[in-house]
């Protein structure tokens, strides 16, 4: 199987042109257009990045997600001093596995989320945390803007959903994915409307099967 | 066909990173030849990422951009991960064990039954099991999450058939009786976070000795 993408070769996430009318319309199914835009935004940074080691585009990524990284990190209990350490850590590993990022698979904030959740095990633990096998990985498929845009889409929709959960259950969530819970805490949250975003990413797995057959 | 699959409380216990490491090393062998339970997965993950954009931002040191920086050039770029070469065992399982299933180092506990502990931290417990086709294991009850997970041949019990890939979640109260179907050993990673008792009178003599 070949491996990477030459170092002269520039990688394609995904064409990101900007969004035409009917683009538009279809994104802006009377939800708020900021965090369609920020995400946009993010995902054409982590482009900038992968192409051609942007530097004001690893800057702008940093200024927005490094404080959200280490209060992430500060209220799973770390200290203010690990937790900058680590949100630097996590920050230096994006920039070094930006050529990996997916997003028809996941949104720029879900793919940095799971960076700090497997650096946390190991500030906060000592065990390992083992980690699925990578799904087959050759030259990169060329990515489906749409499948891209409407994965963004249903991650803001999960985010509006989450905000609007009664507040037991909202506090829930944020107790698990801070590691406050239990297991069997956890069996109890319930109400997360996950199956639209769980079959566009069970599409996209599909179509990186197929694109490495 | 994979047809018994992990459920949404161990899968958001692991995006939230809130499993021990013997199960999350059951989980993650899991998810390597599932990819139902890949995609959803990654939708709790979708969740996670939610939870932390939602989250007040603490404001980092004013270097911490040029230390990051130079974090960056002192390091190179991150290849992916080699996968392990086609086996039985996947990747993450293979990291555990040192290799495929021929780099196992079987023990023998009684009843034809043979098992390998794997290195995992404290607190809960991962070991691979080889029960010769058409054997029983010995009864044995719970005293918490129980995780097995098939990765050749299948066992039946009262919760139904398993085969490669299936798992069985079990938890307190749940005695079951597992039988290996006759032919190729059925070998399986089980994950307690109790220690295992079993009913049967010799193997519990041998519990202590065998670290059950």
């Amino acid at each position: 199987m070949t491996m990477l993408h030459s170092a002269t070769e520039p990688l394609r996430l995904l064409t990101v042109p900007p969004p035409t009318a009917a683009l538009k319309q279809h994104l802006n199914r009377g939800q708020a257009r900021v965090a369609d835009d920020d995400n946009t935004g993010f995902i054409a940074q982590m482009q900038a990045i992968a192409d051609r080691q942007d530097e004001a585009a690893f800057a702008a990524l940093f200024a927005h997600f490094a404080p959200r990284i280490k209060g992430f990190l500060m209220k799973s209990g770390a200290t203010a001093a690990q937790a900058e350490d680590c949100a630097q850590d996590v920050m230096a590993t994006v920039w070094r596995k930006a050529a990996m990022f997916d997003p028809t698979r996941a949104n720029v904030s879900t793919w940095i989320f799971t960076i700090a959740r497997n650096r946390r095990i190991d500030l906060l633990r000592r065990d390992r945390r083992p980690e699925p096998e990578d799904l087959p990985w050759g030259p990169e498929p060329e990515r489906d803007q749409v499948d891209a845009m409407v994965l963004q889409q249903e991650t803001d929709r999960l985010g509006q959903a989450m905000a609007a959960l009664p507040q037991e259950q909202r506090d829930l969530v944020e107790q698990a994915y801070f590691g406050d819970l239990s297991h069997s805490e956890i069996a109890n949250i319930t109400g997360l409307p996950l199956g639209t975003i769980k079959s566009r990413i069970r599409l996209a797995i599909n179509k990186l099967r197929q694109a490495m057959t | 066909m994979i047809r018994h699959h992990l459920n949404d409380t161990l899968l958001m216990a692991y995006s939230a990173g809130q499993l021990p490491e013997a199960h999350n090393l059951a989980v993650a062998t899991h998810i390597s030849l599932c990819d139902d339970c890949r995609a959803r997965l990654e939708s709790f993950d979708a969740v996670g990422g939610a939870v932390m954009e939602q989250t007040d931002a603490v404001a980092l040191s004013e270097q911490s951009l040029a230390a990051t920086m130079a974090r960056i050039r002192s390091a190179p770029p991150v290849q992916h991960a080699p996968i392990a070469k086609r086996g039985i065992f996947p990747t993450p399982l293979q990291d555990y064990v040192g290799g495929d299933l021929d780099a196992v180092r079987w023990r023998a506990i009684g009843g034809g039954v043979k098992q390998a502990i794997l290195p995992t931290a404290k607190g809960a417990s991962a070991r691979l099991l080889r029960i010769p086709g058409g054997m029983a294991v010995p009864d044995h009850s719970h005293g918490g999450l129980e995780l097995t997970l098939v990765l050749q041949g299948a066992f039946s019990d009262e919760d139904g058939r398993f085969a490669r890939g299936d798992i069985e979640i079990a938890d307190q109260d749940v005695t079951h009786t597992p039988m290996a179907e006759p032919g190729d050993d059925c070998i399986c990673l089980a994950v307690t976070d109790a220690p295992l008792r079993f009913n049967s009178l010799i193997p519990r003599l041998l519990q202590p000795f065998l670290k059950i």
